[in-house]
């Protein structure tokens, strides 16, 4: 449900920095339905990559064969991010709070952290350079604090957070992120519960419809048939 | 030159080295003899430490890392790491991708720092002082800054290059082209030692010239478990396997006890596992080449 919700968000023609797991999926997905001229860059250089396999890691060999072009990472973010010709980055993170702020560095304070994350590759930098920015997280109390513990990725440029349950969007006014659409079943309550501040809702929320039958068979057969990152 | 030596003539306790290599390419080989020679108090720096900084802080090799993003792609954590930085015994000093990218561009181009518009809005200047800001000249904008990164050694591993040290790569490039120019000593591994002329025969292939190469060492499969395009694929199944074998202090030493301590150097490493290059090995997908005629 994840990775379709994401897919629908990319229009065809678009350049995408595309991270590694579900934001894969979602592009690989969205090229294969709606938007067959969606451009793929990896922060590891393959530009206008399409990988035959789900790569496992964003250094995969597979997104070098058969792309449009391989570049040196200081291309990647000098002469593409910085120059402004990414429109979506996909982040997620071990924490996003009530600002769409990210945290992939610790948990409990710098110095002394209770877990030490791997910090923020390029989340920094595409959080602050993309056009817009998709999150893609599962909820929880513990992804989902009022104030995360460390800024990685600031959430200024945050247009939508795609969960398991829902959507979330930041308000015009003051950039919090406030309930903006809910998956069958699922009522604002459930979405609640999993997240640390008192969430506010859309007046009216959009219903985001389930996977196709033609989605759930891309997904299934051919972009992930080993289910690494599918889980149902 | 055998790695060994190479080890042994360019490698200095308290250096600062780069072993370089994003995903693609990374000198496993270079990193286990620097183990096996027990160098000490080494600057660690790389974008993404990977396993083999992992297994060099095991080691107790590092006294400090410089980094960027330290997971284990895909699969979770480099838990050496973890453990080093959560128990206090390792130093860290911490930028993003483009920020190390920055700084290696900085050394290559022996500028004291680089800009770049970054971290506004971010932790990151926090936690490392280092990262600083400074005013256009021109325009009055402020620009972040990070400090040139010089290191005293870097190690690059590359398809093919000549005996002299002009090395070609192709596939995924990372910053090793930046890092090696930025360094006071390189040295270049290679999958295949080649003519000089098949290197002029596709010169804008060659990444790193052999005028700023300090040695040449051949080492076929020297980069697993990481990958060599066209030659080998990237051993995922391994780094799914670290996990478990990092997160426990006792797996990890008879991990390097058997495959590091253990063997004399890769040959052997590759001896010890005689089915790896059956299930890696690169298919073949040749490129049209190009007229360089004139």
């Amino acid at each position: 449900m994840m990775a379709t919700v994401a897919a629908r968000e990319l229009a065809d023609g678009e350049v995408v920095f595309v991270g590694i797991g579900l934001p894969n999926l979602a592009c690989n997905l969205a090229r294969r339905t709606h938007a067959p001229n969606l451009v793929l860059i990896y922060e590891s250089g393959a530009v206008g990559a399409t990988p035959s396999r789900l790569p496992v890691s964003i250094g995969d060999p597979a997104l070098v064969t058969g792309s449009l072009m391989v570049c040196g990472m200081a291309d990647v973010f000098q002469l593409f991010l910085q120059n402004g010709r990414i429109e979506v980055g996909f982040l997620g993170g071990a924490q996003v709070d009530r600002h769409g702020n990210i945290n992939t560095t610790v948990i409990g304070p710098y110095e002394r952290p209770k877990v030490r994350l791997p910090g923020s590759g390029g989340a920094a930098e595409i959080a602050i350079h993309a056009q817009r920015i998709l999150i893609i997280s599962k909820l929880s109390p513990r992804t989902f604090p009022e104030r995360v513990d460390f800024i990685t990725s600031p959430g200024q440029r945050v247009k939508r957070v795609i969960t398991d349950k829902g959507v979330l969007e930041p308000d015009k006014a003051g950039g919090e992120l406030v309930l903006a659409g809910l998956y069958p079943g699922v009522e604002a309550a459930d979405v609640q519960r999993e997240v640390g501040w008192k969430l506010r809702a859309r007046p009216t929320l959009a219903r985001l419809d389930p996977p196709s039958r033609a989605e759930l068979q891309l997904l299934r057969e051919v972009l992930d048939p080993q289910r690494l990152y599918l889980k149902s | 030159m055998s790695m060994q030596d190479a080890v042994a003539r360019f490698v200095r306790d308290g250096d600062v080295v780069v072993i370089e290599g994003f995903t693609h390419l990374i000198s496993f080989a270079a990193g286990h003899e620097i183990i096996r020679q027990r160098r000490r108090d080494l600057t660690l720096c790389r974008l993404t430490p990977d396993l083999i900084y992992d297994q060099m802080i095991a080691a107790g090799c590092a006294r400090k890392l410089v980094f960027s993003w330290a997971g284990n792609p895909g699969v979770g954590s480099l838990h050496a790491f973890r453990r080093a930085v959560e128990g206090g015994t390792l130093e860290i000093e911490e930028y993003s991708h483009f920020g190390m990218v920055a700084r290696f561009s900085a050394g290559a181009a022996r500028l004291p720092f680089w800009t770049l518009r970054d971290y506004t809005g971010t932790d990151l200047p926090r936690a490392n002082p280092r990262i600083k800001s400074v005013t256009c000249p021109y325009t009055g904008e402020t620009l972040a800054t990070v400090p040139a990164l010089n290191p005293d050694v870097t190690i690059v591993h590359a398809q093919r290059a000549d005996a002299q040290g002009n090395a070609q790569i192709w596939g995924l490039l990372g910053v090793q082209k930046e890092a090696a120019f930025a360094s006071q000593r390189v040295i270049v591994v290679v999958e295949e030692l080649v003519e000089e002329r098949v290197i002029r025969s596709d010169p804008n292939r060659t990444l790193i010239p052999a005028a700023i190469v300090s040695a040449v060492v051949v080492e076929p499969w020297g980069a697993h478990p990481s990958y060599a395009q066209g030659y080998y694929d990237r051993d995922n199944d391994f780094y799914v396997g670290w996990e478990a074998i990092s997160r426990d202090r006792t797996e990890l030493a008879h991990y390097l006890d058997e495959f590091v301590y253990g063997v004399q150097g890769r040959a052997e490493y590759m001896e010890k596992q005689p089915r790896l290059k059956e299930r890696l090995k690169a298919a073949e997908q040749y490129s049209a080449g190009v007229n360089y005629g004139f």
